[in-house]
């Protein structure tokens, strides 16, 4: 199935990446042009197949349920997490208003 | 004296804990190669102030008794791994200026074993890119030119050409790299080095920026096979900030190297015979089985029938990973932000995106985000999950009946810039022996084998079970002393 630049332009927003008509021009050809060849996949039978979970056998491990078991990702960070943030305000996350 | 930038990893290792030579005298002769070879722009940041501290300390610690595993050897940084107080980009416009509050566990492993740093390395945007051209800090070079008089610049493959370059330059002993499809083996393929990609999970991805998570791995590149081994055992490790780490003991691969391979069986894929190949790709391959028999190693064929459904495969799970995991660039929290005049939350994500990713790093996006969308995820992501468990069997039960797998490292030696970059899918098509592999979580590395007639070198693969890093090393080792590589780029930088 091939893509129209309206459903390029859909993809775009739901990749919130803001393109341009010629932006989504030259992306309708690139995108088709990889969709067309990744379509393949289809032909392959895969009665029976279970889809990959993971690579190599592991299982989910449960860390100690405590309070800042690692001090590096536990709490109390909060001017470690902002350093880069780029417009922090009063100890937050600064963004554009949301609600007039 | 003997040029100190010639030396490898062993060679420093060794001759600085036997009092040879002091490890700011090793630090000092690489800054000067590092400030000396702008013109590859194998370095986003360089850091020769980090190489000589830790330089002064292994020469303390020589003094106290203390060495470390790696005390007096500086290495590159490639520029995904998360560095406490020193810029990490990922070579895109999106990160330029952040400068991380931790430190990645690989390279503090590294840091604890005694090595420097002498900068971070460039890569493509976001480890996206096979030729090192989409780095918004613009084009790593290759030191490799091509033998016929002239001057084309070279690609030193992607994506960690940085560390690929910078290696075959003498800029640096080793560096890191990071495997998702391929990122090491091609690169150090495209220059004449070796470089490992272990079993998915030996190395700690917690603080590596995640490109496509299922498949990123990272790993040593460096000049030689033992390089490989001590780098890797001084990288690998349990680590707990990591759901995917195994919890395993590291081996000490490089006491246990050996090129003696009596016993083994080698499996050469007949699906990696390719129509229309470069006939001295199938040469060098050719010549890579004869030196394992010569090794003592017994050669069979196998069958990895599903061979030519891997690339398609790896083109729908790692865009499918990468739109998620770099949906957290936002404008909010790190990175850049770029608000146009009333903008509200939803403009500003959408603009931040547009200016802070590349056209390569978009288009992956964009495909991750129509293979997951509602109505084509069964399509295109199950189905690709579905095929991916299929490559995984192939290899399964190939090494039912082989130890390890001899392929080439990349249908063709390095390319031109700019050769590929129109077509994206020729791009994709020069990781078609790296991403099987890759898809399956071996481990699997490449070693220099020969040059070709245009004079570059051309690498040489060896694939292994999961968790025999070991086996993979030895039978490179046992390439590596019956090729005799010792070619290097002609310094014109």
């Amino acid at each position: 199935m091939s893509i129209d630049q309206a459903t390029v332009r859909k993809i775009a927003s739901l990749a919130r990446i803001a393109i341009s008509d010629a932006e989504a021009a030259a992306m309708e050809g690139e995108l088709n042009g990889i969709l067309g060849w990744v379509e393949q996949l289809g032909e392959v039978d895969v009665t029976g197949v279970e889809p990959m979970t993971a690579v190599i056998p592991n299982h989910l491990r449960l860390r100690d349920d405590v309070v800042d078991a690692d001090p590096l990702t536990g709490g109390n960070r909060r001017d470690d997490i902002l350093a880069n943030a780029p417009a922090p305000q009063h100890g937050f996350f600064g963004v554009p208003k949301v609600i007039e | 004296m003997t040029d100190l930038t010639n030396l490898t990893v062993a060679g420093i290792r060794d001759g600085h804990r036997a009092g040879d030579f002091s490890a700011v005298e090793v630090a000092e002769a690489f800054n000067a190669n590092v400030a000396g070879a702008k013109a590859l722009n194998a370095f986003i940041v360089e850091t020769p102030e980090h190489a000589i501290a830790a330089a002064k300390t292994a020469d303390a610690d020589r003094a106290a008794g203390t060495l470390k595993p790696l005390s007096g050897v500086p290495i590159g940084m490639k520029d995904l791994f998360a560095t406490n107080g020193v810029q990490t980009t990922a070579a895109s416009h999106m990160l330029e200026g952040f400068v991380p509050r931790y430190e990645s566990t690989v390279s503090q492993k590294l840091w604890d074993a005694g090595c420097g740093m002498l900068g971070k390395l460039n890569l493509d945007q976001f480890a996206m890119g096979s030729s090192n051209e989409t780095s918004y800090f613009g084009n790593v070079i290759s030191p490799w030119k091509r033998n016929d008089g002239g001057n084309a610049a070279l690609a030193p493959g992607g994506s960690s050409g940085g560390s690929s370059s910078a290696i075959a330059a003498r800029l640096c002993p080793a560096a890191t790299g990071t495997d998702t499809g391929g990122s090491i083996r091609q690169p150090a393929a495209f220059v004449g080095i070796s470089g490992i990609k272990p079993t998915y999970g030996r190395c700690s991805r917690w603080g590596i920026v995640a490109f496509a998570s299922s498949l990123d791995q990272a790993g040593p590149m460096a000049r030689d096979v033992r390089d490989c081994a001590i780098m890797l055992e001084n990288m690998a490790g349990f680590d707990p900030k990591d759901a995917t780490s195994l919890n395993m003991a590291v081996p000490n691969w490089e006491a246990a190297l050996s090129s003696d391979l009596k016993g083994k069986k080698v499996g050469i894929p007949k699906e990696y015979r390719l129509e229309g190949i470069d006939p001295e790709i199938d040469a060098m391959w050719d010549a890579g089985i004869a030196m394992l028999k010569d090794a003592g190693a017994e050669v069979v064929e196998i069958s990895l029938p599903h061979t030519k459904y891997a690339l398609p495969t790896y083109y729908i799970i790692a865009p499918a990973e990468a739109s998620s995991n770099l949906a957290r660039y936002d404008g909010v929290r790190y990175g850049l932000r770029d608000l146009p005049e009333k903008a509200g939350l939803q403009d500003m994500y959408a603009a931040t995106r547009a200016d802070g990713f590349g056209p390569e790093v978009k288009r992956r996006i964009m495909i991750g985000t129509y293979v997951l969308s509602a109505g084509f995820y069964d399509a295109y992501y199950t189905q690709a999950q579905k095929v991916r468990t299929l490559i995984a069997r192939d290899f399964e039960q190939a090494f039912g009946m082989c130890d390890v797998i001899l392929a080439p490292t990349a249908p063709s030696a390095a390319f031109g810039l700019g050769e590929k970059t129109a077509d994206p899918l020729s791009m994709y098509l020069n990781d078609v022996f790296a991403v099987p592999a890759s898809l399956a979580g071996l481990p699997a590395m490449s070693v220099p084998a020969a040059l070709n007639r245009e004079g570059l070198p051309l690498g040489l693969q060896i694939i292994g079970k999961a968790f025999d890093e070991q086996g993979v090393l030895n039978a490179g080792l046992a390439i590596e002393e019956r090729a005799g590589f010792n070619a290097r780029a002609e310094k014109w930088w």
